[in-house]
């Protein structure tokens, strides 16, 4: 590197991992679009077993980690989740399920409340049966009804999860319809993020600037309605932003992830990143991949970025946005997220946008162009064989 | 949302879902809830852990101004208490 910019700061020493997201397992029952688990999930390694996990949370407690969230792939795939789950509640973590809901019946939600699961979060893919079952390839809508109905039984805020994209984002009045009716008390009306299969899917599942906007107004609306109390999230999509989200608060700097197979992450999605080598649970303590390896370190502070990033102000704010984003549009992770306008790389956003602005008279042909791609096991093969 | 004064006789508890606990390694009280975390200063910290649902407000004053050996926290400890059962970290039970 040549002289360093006075401005430049040397990459603190962090703080704790305070947000810990184990990924149990990449299995999972349903086949979603939209997923952001990696496409080439069918080629990681072995899952880590039961004693890895534990002495995860162990290692991660001791270093202040305290909010823990137990996602996949489906956990509840894992049939040692409630041993898990027990320990996290002892070492005095607050426990966040992140679920389809497949496979949860009486036994295991009563057995996980007695281990001491704080907070489950339900994801649906539609509020009709149809478009949810033909957004995850399966047949769960009904199943997920019961299972919200086993939530409220058993005491849990009911907290629903709707991913939104092109082809649901029209359905917003009948998805709240749909939560207020379960008695949901927070509704996330999360936008997709484009990574891994929704990236790959990206072209037909990118929402209009028209259709947004009318989300977000139909969400408004229904906030005003008079009635019981129902906290409503909308996330908007940032592909429509002129500046980047703060992506995980600067990578290394409160999240940790752990895939199923032991690699540690600074976010779910960086595996993809090239040229780092990220640390494995299985060769290395938690407090030395956290504070000592390199991968973890590189993206601390802010020597590693580019301009326009390095001399912006807003540095400090948004941290140059999302590294993965970054490295998907342009091909180089130390860029500037492309959603921000400063970018020289923002038409690559605009494009895209302007693509799913246009009227789709003729979405046959588009679609026998580039199928969509479920996210199966024989997929990821075939993507990557 | 019209805001109904909250009697020095109500009894404040942690709101379902909440948690609080002590974090040695942030070294504050915090409130845990579905998805995130407030760190809570000192006091704040302090009457929190008095809202057990039992103690009533002018309970919880009383044994703040004994433990800290202070007169005169009634207002500060009613603005807090407000102010959390407006965002819903605290709860008044019937």
């Amino acid at each position: 590197m040549n002289s360093p910019t006075p401005n430049i700061a040397p990459a603190p020493r962090p703080g704790p991992p305070l947000w810990l997201l184990l990924e149990l397992t990449y299995r999972c029952p349903l086949h979603c679009v939209f997923c952001y688990n990696p496409t080439d999930f069918a080629r990681t390694g072995p899952e880590l077993d039961t004693e890895d996990w534990l002495r995860v949370l162990r290692e991660a407690r001791a270093l202040g980690a305290v909010q823990l969230g137990l996602s996949g792939g489906e956990p509840l795939a894992r049939d040692d989740l409630e041993e898990i789950v027990a320990e996290a509640h002892r070492l005095g973590f607050y426990i966040n399920l992140i679920t389809s809901g497949v496979g949860l019946n009486e036994t295991r939600i009563q057995a996980l409340k007695a281990a001491g699961l704080d907070h489950i979060q339900l994801s649906f893919q539609d509020s009709s049966k149809q478009m949810n079952d033909f957004l995850s390839s399966t047949r769960t809508f009904e199943l997920k009804s019961k299972v919200a109905a086993l939530i409220k039984k058993y005491d849990y805020p009911m907290v629903l999860n709707v991913v939104l994209h092109r082809m649901n984002i029209d359905h917003v009045q009948e998805i709240l319809e749909m939560a207020d009716r379960m008695g949901a008390e927070y509704v996330e009306l999360a936008n997709t993020q484009y990574y891994g299969w929704a990236w790959h899917n990206r072209e037909q599942l990118l929402p209009s600037r028209e259709q947004v906007e009318r989300a977000e107004q139909v969400t408004r609306r229904f906030r005003e309605r008079a009635g019981r109390p129902m906290q409503i999230y909308f996330v908007v999509p940032d592909y429509f932003e002129r500046r980047p989200k703060p992506c995980m608060k600067g990578l290394g700097s409160i999240f940790l992830t752990i895939a199923p197979d032991g690699l540690a992450l600074p976010c779910h999605a960086a595996r993809m990143l090239p040229g780092l080598e990220f640390p494995n649970v299985r060769t290395s303590s938690i407090e030395s991949i956290w504070f000592d390896s390199e991968s973890f370190n590189h993206f601390r502070g802010d020597a590693w970025m580019k301009e326009p990033c390095r001399s912006c102000p807003e540095k400090t704010r948004d941290f140059g946005g999302c590294r993965c984003q970054a490295y998907l549009f342009t091909g180089d992770a130390a860029n500037a997220d492309p959603v921000c306008d400063l970018s020289p790389h923002h038409h690559l956003v605009t494009e895209a946008v302007d693509r799913a602005n246009r009227p789709q008279a003729e979405p046959k042909p588009r679609v026998e162009e580039k199928p969509l791609v479920f996210r199966t096991p024989d997929n990821s093969t075939a993507l990557f064989p | 949302m019209t805001d109904t004064p909250i009697s020095v006789q109500a009894r404040p508890a942690i709101e379902r879902g909440f948690r609080l606990q002590w974090e040695a390694a942030q070294n504050a009280h915090v409130l845990l809830y579905p998805e995130g975390m407030i760190k809570l200063n000192g006091s704040a910290g302090e009457i929190m852990k008095r809202c057990n649902g039992e103690a009533s407000i002018a309970d919880i004053t009383a044994d703040l101004e004994r433990s800290f050996d202070t007169t005169g926290l009634s207002n500060d400890v009613m603005a807090f208490v407000s102010m959390a059962v407006a965002k819903k970290w605290l709860r008044i039970p019937a």
